[in-house]
C-alpha cells in the first residue's frame, strides 16, 4: 500500500497581496511604524497641555504652503504607484522600471518640500521649546520613511534596468507599492496634526 | 479520513525516492562551511541556538551582579561597593535581565521550536532572522563593554527623567542605556515579525488555528504584543537621546516638556513587557503539563481566549506603575480595576492546568516539576500583584522591597521556572541526548528552595520599610536578619542554577541518545529526528487534530515540493489550506554586514548626532549588497516582457 500524500506540485510559486509572505512582512513593518507615529502623535497632544497657547507664544503658526503642496504630491503619488503595482503583476519589466523612476522623482520632490518646512515653514527649531521638539520629530520620522522608500524604489529600478530579472523582483515592486501607500496615507493625519490642529486647538 | 494504521511502510520505490529526496534536501539546505558560513547562516535552528546560548550568557552576567548585590546587602553598613558602582550594578542587572535575557530567550526558543511545531522548514525571512541576532549581540556587547569601562548606565532599568536627563546625568552612561534600547528593540521587532508571519502563513496543511499548539498561540500573541509595545520605548528612548544630544525639550519642564510623559511612554511598553516574558512561559507550561499528563490540555478554547485577553489587558495596566505620581483619582480607579481584571484570565489558565493534571495520567519528570513550581510561585506573585493594584497599599510599599519581591516572584517564578523546565524538555530535541533526570530533580528542588529563601524575606523587608535601590542600610534599621536570610538564599539559588548548567553540559557529553520522541509528546517537533535536519522534515507533515502524534490516523505527507532548492509551503492564515510554494533565501553575509553597519552608526550616535547619518549611509550600502546578488537557484528568472 502506498503512503497517502498531498501533492502540491501544481501550486504557483509567485503570488501577490495577502497571499505572499512578503506582504505580511510589510504589514508588520507598517504596524510597527504606524504605532510609533501614533504614539508620537499622542505625545504631541500630551505636551499641548503644558502650554497656554499652541504654538507657544513667540512661535508662529506653521505656514501651510510647502506642507499642503506635499500633501497634494503624496496623495497624487498613489496613482503612479498603483500603476507600478498593476504592471508588476503583469511582469512588465521596462514599464515597472519607468514607473519606479517616476516614484523616485516624486519621493525627491516630497523630501524637497519637507526641507522647506524644516528650513522655514515651521517657524521654530527643535531646540526652541517642547512644541518645536515634537513637530520636528513628527516630520522627521515621516521623512525618514519617505527617504527609505525612495531609496528602495531607486534600487529596484536599477536592478530591473541592468540586471537579470527574477520573478520575485516583481513581488518586491508590489511590496514597495504597499509600503508607499502607507507612507502617503499616514501623511494625511500627520499633516492634520502638525499644520491644522494648532489652528483649532 | 478513516482510521488506518499509523504508519504505512513505504514501498521499495517510495523508500528509494525518499532517499533521493533526503540527499537533495541535505544539499539544498546545508549551511556553507567555515566561519563565513557560520556567520551567514539562514537556518532558524542554528540562529536560535546561538540566540539561546547568548541569552543565557547574559543571564549569567546579570546573575553575577545579583549575587554581588546580595553579598553587599548581606549585612548592614557594608562598604564592599560604593553607591556609584552599586547604581550601575542594579541598572545593569535589570536592563540585562529584561532586555538581553528574558525577552530574547523567549523569542529565541520560539524561533527554534515554532517552525518545527507547525511543520515547516524555516522561518519566513531567514536572513532577517540572522540580522536580528547580530544586532542583539552587538547591543549586549556594547552595554557590557561600557560597564567594564565604568560608563555603565546608572539610573535604573526604567531610566526615569529628570534623573536620566542631561541636567542630572551628564556623561555617556544614560546614552549607552538609550542605545541599548535601540539595539534590542530592533532585534525584538525582527523576531516578532518573523514569528507572526511564520505562524500565520507557514503552518502545515490541516493545522487550522483551532488545532494550533498552545505554545504557538502563546508565541503569536507575544509577537503581536512586541509589535505594539516596543514602538513606545523606541519613541521614548529616541526622545531621551535627543534631549541629551541635540537639546530637544521633550522631558524638560522649563521649556514645556514633561517628565511624566516619559513614565507614560516607558510603562506603555514596560507593562506589556512583563506579559511578553510571561505569555511564552505559559506556553511552556501548557506543553509540559499536557505531555506529562498524557492528555490534551483541558479547556483549549478557554486557554486561547485567556491568552488573547491577557494580551489585550496587558496594554491597559501601565498606569499602575505610576500611582505615586498624583494622577486624577478616576484614572487611578480605572487602572486598579484593569489590574485586578488580569487575574481573571490568569486564574482561568491556572485552573485549566490543574484540571489537566487532575484528569491525566501524571508522569513526574524534572520538566513537570518546574511547571508545578511555576504554578505555586506564580500564584504567590499574582496575589501580591492584586495587592499592589490597590492604590492605598501601593502608595505604602511603593519603591520598597515588597515590589522587588513581587516582581521576582512573577518573573522568576512565572517565567524562569517554566523556562528551565522548557530547556530540560526540549534539550533532547535540540541536542539529540537525554538530560539527567536526577540532576534535573536536584536542580529543581535546590532552585525552588533557594528562590523562596531569597525573595520571600523581601516581602517582609518591604513592609518593614526597606527601600529598593539602596546600596546599604543602617545597623539599627531592623533589616539585618531578613537581608542575611535573603543573601544566604541567593547562595542556594546560585547552586540550583549551576546544577542546571551542569546538567546541560553533562547531557551534551554523556546523555543517552534521545530518539525522535523521548517524552511521548504530542506535537510535530517530535515527529522528526533529534536534532532535526536543516530542512526539518523530509516530507512536510499534515495534521488532522490538535495532538497529531497521539492521533491513531496516519499522517498524510506533502509531496511535490522541490527538493533541490530551498522551498517552503505557504498556507492560508485561518484554515492552513495549501496556497503556494515559496522559494526561500539561503545563507548570506549581508545580514551580518548590515548589523555591523547599523552598530557603527548607533555607537557613533553616542557621541554625535551625525552617527545617525553615518549609520544610515552605511546601512544603505549594505542593503544594496543584501538585495543585489542574483542567480540563486531558488529564484526563477523572468521572461523579459518589457
Amino acid at each position: 500500500m502506498s503512503r497517502p500524500a498531498l501533492d502540491v506540485s501544481a501550486l504557483p510559486t509567485i503570488v501577490y497581496g495577502p497571499r505572499a509572505t512578503l506582504w505580511w512582512g510589510i504589514l508588520g513593518l507598517i504596524a510597527i511604524e504606524g504605532t510609533a507615529l501614533a504614539i508620537t502623535g499622542v505625545a504631541y497632544l500630551y505636551l499641548r497641555q503644558n502650554f497656554v497657547a499652541w504654538p507657544p507664544e513667540g512661535t508662529p503658526l506653521p505656514a501651510l504652503g510647502a506642507a499642503t503642496a506635499e500633501l497634494a504630491v503624496l496623495v497624487a503619488s498613489v496613482i503612479p504607484m498603483a500603476a507600478v503595482d498593476w504592471l508588476a503583476r503583469r511582469a512588465q519589466r521596462r514599464l515597472v522600471a519607468i514607473g519606479l523612476g517616476v516614484m523616485v522623482v516624486i519621493g525627491l520632490v516630497s523630501l524637497g518640500l519637507r526641507a522647506l518646512q524644516f528650513a522655514g515653514a515651521l517657524g521654530c527649531r527643535w531646540d526652541t521649546n517642547a512644541y518645536g521638539s515634537i513637530v520636528w520629530l513628527l516630520l522627521g520620522m515621516h521623512a525618514a520613511h519617505v527617504l527609505a522608500s525612495t531609496f528602495e524604489n531607486a534600487l529596484l529600478m536599477v536592478v530591473l534596468l541592468f540586471r537579470p530579472v527574477e520573478r520575485k523582483d516583481f513581488v518586491d515592486a508590489h511590496a514597495n507599492a504597499f509600503y508607499w501607500y502607507f507612507i502617503a496615507g499616514i501623511w494625511v493625519p500627520v499633516y492634520a496634526l502638525v499644520y491644522l490642529a494648532p489652528r483649532w486647538l | 479520513m478513516s482510521a488506518v494504521a499509523r504508519t504505512t511502510t513505504p514501498t521499495p520505490a517510495e523508500a528509494a525516492r525518499e532517499a533521493l529526496d533526503r540527499a537533495a534536501l541535505e544539499r539544498a539546505w546545508s549551511t556553507p562551511p567555515g566561519l563565513l558560513g557560520w556567520i551567514s547562516s539562514a537556518n532558524h535552528k542554528e540562529v536560535a541556538k546561538r540566540y539561546i546560548a547568548t541569552a543565557f550568557g547574559f543571564f549569567a552576567l546579570g546573575g553575577v551582579l545579583a549575587a554581588l548585590m546580595r553579598l553587599q546587602l548581606a549585612h548592614p553598613e557594608s562598604r564592599l561597593f560604593g553607591p556609584d558602582l552599586y547604581n550601575q550594578m542594579f541598572t545593569m542587572h535589570g536592563s540585562t535581565m529584561m532586555f538581553l535575557f528574558a525577552v530574547p530567550v523567549m523569542e529565541a526558543i520560539g524561533l527554534y521550536v515554532v517552525p518545527l511545531m507547525i511543520g515547516t522548514r524555516n522561518v519566513a525571512f531567514p536572513r532577517m532572522n540572522n540580522f536580528g541576532y547580530w544586532i542583539y549581540l552587538a547591543g549586549g556587547l556594547m552595554v557590557w563593554t561600557a560597564f567594564v569601562l565604568n560608563i555603565g548606565p546608572d539610573t535604573g532599568w526604567f531610566a526615569y527623567v529628570p534623573l536620566s536627563g542631561p541636567g542630572f546625568s551628564p556623561g555617556k552612561r544614560v546614552d549607552v542605556w538609550s542605545q541599548l534600547i535601540t539595539f534590542t528593540e530592533i532585534a525584538a521587532l525582527v523576531a516578532a515579525v518573523e514569528i507572526v508571519v511564520t505562524t500565520l502563513k507557514m503552518r502545515c496543511p490541516g493545522m487550522s488555528l483551532n488545532r494550533m499548539p498552545l505554545f504557538v498561540w502563546a508565541m503569536l500573541i507575544t509577537a503581536f504584543m512586541v509589535i505594539f509595545a516596543m514602538p513606545a520605548i523606541m519613541v521614548a528612548s529616541g526622545m531621551l537621546a535627543m534631549d541629551r544630544l541635540v537639546d530637544t525639550h521633550f522631558f524638560n519642564p522649563a521649556e514645556g516638556g514633561d517628565a511624566l510623559l516619559w513614565q507614560h511612554l516607558f510603562w506603555f511598553f514596560g507593562h506589556p513587557e512583563v506579559y511578553i516574558i510571561f505569555i511564552p512561559a505559559t506556553g511552556f507550561v501548557s506543553t509540559i503539563i499536557s505531555t506529562f499528563s498524557r492528555r490534551r490540555i483541558f479547556g483549549y478554547p478557554a486557554m486561547v481566549l485567556a491568552l488573547i485577553a491577557t494580551g489585550f489587558l496587558g496594554f491597559s495596566l501601565w498606569v499602575h506603575h505610576m500611582f505615586a505620581t498624583g494622577l486624577p483619582q478616576l484614572g487611578e480607579s480605572f487602572f486598579t480595576a484593569a489590574s485586578m481584571m488580569i487575574a481573571i484570565p490568569s486564574g482561568i489558565q491556572v485552573f485549566c492546568w490543574l484540571a489537566t493534571l487532575r484528569g491525566g495520567r501524571v508522569v513526574v519528570r524534572a520538566p513537570l516539576l518546574f511547571a508545578l513550581g511555576f504554578i505555586a510561585l506564580f500564584v504567590l506573585g499574582g496575589l501580591t500583584g492584586v495587592m499592589l493594584a490597590a492604590v492605598p497599599l501601593d502608595l505604602q510599599v511603593h519603591d520598597t522591597y515588597f515590589v522587588v519581591a513581587h516582581f521576582h516572584y512573577v518573573l522568576i517564578g512565572g517565567a524562569i521556572f517554566p523556562l528551565f523546565g522548557a530547556v530540560l524538555f526540549w534539550l533532547p530535541k535540540i541536542t539529540g541526548r537525554m538530560p539527567s533526570e536526577r540532576l534535573g530533580r536536584w536542580s529543581f528542588w535546590v532552585t525552588f528552595v533557594g528562590f523562596n529563601l531569597t525573595f520571600f524575606p523581601m516581602h517582609l523587608l518591604g513592609l518593614g520599610g526597606m527601600p529598593r535601590r539602596v546600596y546599604t542600610y543602617a545597623t539599627n534599621a531592623g533589616w539585618a536578619t531578613g537581608n542575611a536570610v535573603a543573601s544566604a538564599g541567593a547562595v542556594v539559588l546560585t547552586i540550583g542554577v549551576l546544577l542546571l548548567v551542569t546538567n546541560i553540559v553533562w547531557t551534551l557529553r554523556h546523555g543517552a541518545p534521545a530518539g525522535n520522541d523521548p517524552w511521548g509528546a504530542e506535537t510535530l517537533e517530535w515527529a522528526t529526528t533529534s536534532p532535526p535536519p536543516a530542512y526539518n522534515f523530509v516530507y512536510l507533515p499534515t495534521v488532522d487534530s490538535q495532538a497529531p502524534l497521539w492521533s491513531t490516523h496516519e499522517r498524510v505527507i506533502v509531496t511535490g515540493m522541490r527538493t533541490h532548492v530551498r522551498e517552503v509551503l505557504v498556507t492560508e492564515p485561518i484554515d492552513a489550506t495549501p496556497d503556494h510554494r515559496h522559494p526561500l533565501d539561503g545563507a548570506s553575509i549581508w545580514p551580518f554586514l548590515t548589523a555591523v553597519a547599523a552598530t557603527i552608526g548607533i555607537v557613533t550616535a553616542l557621541f554625535t548626532p551625525w552617527g545617525v547619518t553615518l549609520g544610515s549611509l552605511l546601512v544603505l550600502v549594505t542593503l544594496t549588497g543584501w538585495f543585489w546578488p542574483r542567480g540563486a537557484p531558488e529564484h526563477e528568472l523572468a521572461e523579459d516582457s518589457g
